[in-house]
């Protein structure tokens, strides 16, 4: 059972050992390796992944994210991290991962019923 | 979880217009059609570069030259999104370099057409890159999630790039008889294989039915095609071109101009490699890519270097 999961957890951002695919092992030994990149597009904003790109280091990154990712100004800092320190949640657990916000809709404003004349609030 | 149970949730996903992400269950014939479709677009966009850039240093003056630097700059950029998107599937940038120059894997047969006159630059942008858009639009929408994202990316870009085409199309089209006539000559050799870049008819496409149920497709070739052609005929009329289909007429009851027949037989033949600048654009690939070998090894052993050069004065400070 577990087997076959895991055969099929492969190709994902900061996964890039398991991406195998069904043909068994890729050799990505010729290969700059692969970086994730995070572009904040203004002062006040979070960085926001952008994609990924190959470089041999981390300041050939920052300049090939330059160049690939914001030719049109999309960004005023830009983040790089190598793709192997990435390390997800793993989406065939997303139900129980989730499950304990499931039945907490206290959590939310709108589950108290207040009376209307209440103002600022 | 059963087999059967991981197809009825991606089926369910698909049907609910949910994304696939990387790490989700997908058959195996989805991620092989999106890593060849993936792909294959990468190609196009990297060879697409070569036409191009053959009228760089030709182009009439700094305002074309600087604009045709962007839109093939572009054009690298956009290759590169797309090589990132299908590395996600579990294929390495290099197997796809590798199937790209072993002929394993296709490009847009539209770049095995020779860029001889600048107005051809026009055209290219006016008709190679507004087929590319028609095509390109819905995939916006594609249900793969990292392919949908480089999409969106692309086709924000795209767009200045079939402006600018038609844009000289325009300035010839309105200059002296020869430089009118140069834009039609242009006109009358890209549009046909422009109409063949949404590819063969639907009849004839075995993968459209299939990407069509699983969403990677939005819309069949013929009605891409058709959706193309009325639009760019009306263009072509608003700067006085002419269209080369003698059968080409607006059909009140259909709605949508009749065409003559395609010459798929010439399509054929480019696709298998027959196409006037097949072997031309093939060997410039492969020349970059064995002649920048050593620049690659030398960035990374550098980078090598320097880490352990870091490591050492690290351990020595310790």
């Amino acid at each position: 059972m577990n087997q076959f999961i895991n055969k099929n957890l492969y190709g994902d951002y900061g996964d890039k050992e398991q991406a195998t695919g069904a043909s068994g092992t890729h050799n990505t030994a010729n290969e700059w390796p692969l970086w994730e990149v995070f572009i904040r597009s203004k002062a006040g904003l979070d960085h926001k992944h952008a994609g990924s790109l190959h470089a041999a280091d981390a300041k050939m990154a920052v300049e090939n994210a330059r160049d690939v990712y914001t030719r049109r100004m999309e960004g005023v800092s830009i983040w790089v991290v190598e793709s192997k320190y990435v390390h997800a949640s793993d989406p065939f657990e997303a139900a129980s991962m989730y499950e304990p916000a499931n039945d907490k809709v206290y959590r939310h404003p709108t589950f108290y019923n207040l009376p209307d004349e209440l103002t600022h609030m | 979880m059963t087999v059967h149970s991981f197809q009825e949730h991606f089926d369910a996903k698909i049907d609910s217009e949910v994304m696939i992400e990387p790490r989700d269950w997908m058959p195996d014939d989805y991620r092989k059609t999106l890593i060849r479709q993936i792909s294959q677009h990468a190609h196009s966009e990297i060879v697409g570069m070569l036409p191009e850039g053959n009228w760089i240093t030709r182009a009439p003056s700094l305002r074309r030259k600087a604009v045709l630097l962007a839109k093939v700059q572009d054009e690298g950029g956009h290759g590169l999104y797309l090589y990132s998107a299908a590395e996600t599937l579990g294929i390495t940038r290099d197997e796809m370099y590798d199937q790209l120059h072993t002929g394993k894997a296709k490009y847009s047969s539209i770049f095995n057409y020779p860029t001889i006159t600048w107005a051809d630059m026009g055209a290219i942008g006016w008709l190679v890159d507004g087929a590319a858009i028609m095509n390109q639009v819905p995939l916006c929408r594609t249900s793969y999630g990292p392919y949908a994202r480089a999409m969106v990316r692309v086709c924000k870009e795209e767009s200045f790039h079939q402006r600018q085409g038609f844009e000289i199309m325009m300035t010839l089209a309105n200059g002296t008889d020869i430089q009118k006539k140069m834009a039609q000559d242009a006109l009358n050799r890209w549009w046909w294989p422009s109409i063949m870049m949404f590819g063969p008819n639907d009849a004839d496409s075995p993968h459209t039915a299939q990407s069509m149920r699983w969403r990677i497709k939005r819309f069949t070739n013929d009605e891409l095609r058709q959706k193309f052609i009325d639009v760019t005929v009306e263009q072509a009329k608003l700067i006085g071109l002419t269209v080369p289909d003698p059968d080409l007429k607006w059909n009140q009851e259909r709605g949508h101009y009749d065409f003559g027949p395609i010459n798929w037989d010439e399509f054929w033949n480019v696709v298998k490699g027959n196409g006037p600048c097949n072997k031309e654009r093939l060997e410039a690939r492969k020349n970059a890519w064995e002649n920048g070998a050593w620049v690659r090894d030398a960035a990374m052993a550098y980078s090598e270097k320097r880490k352990a050069r870091k490591e050492n004065k690290e351990t020595k400070a310790a």
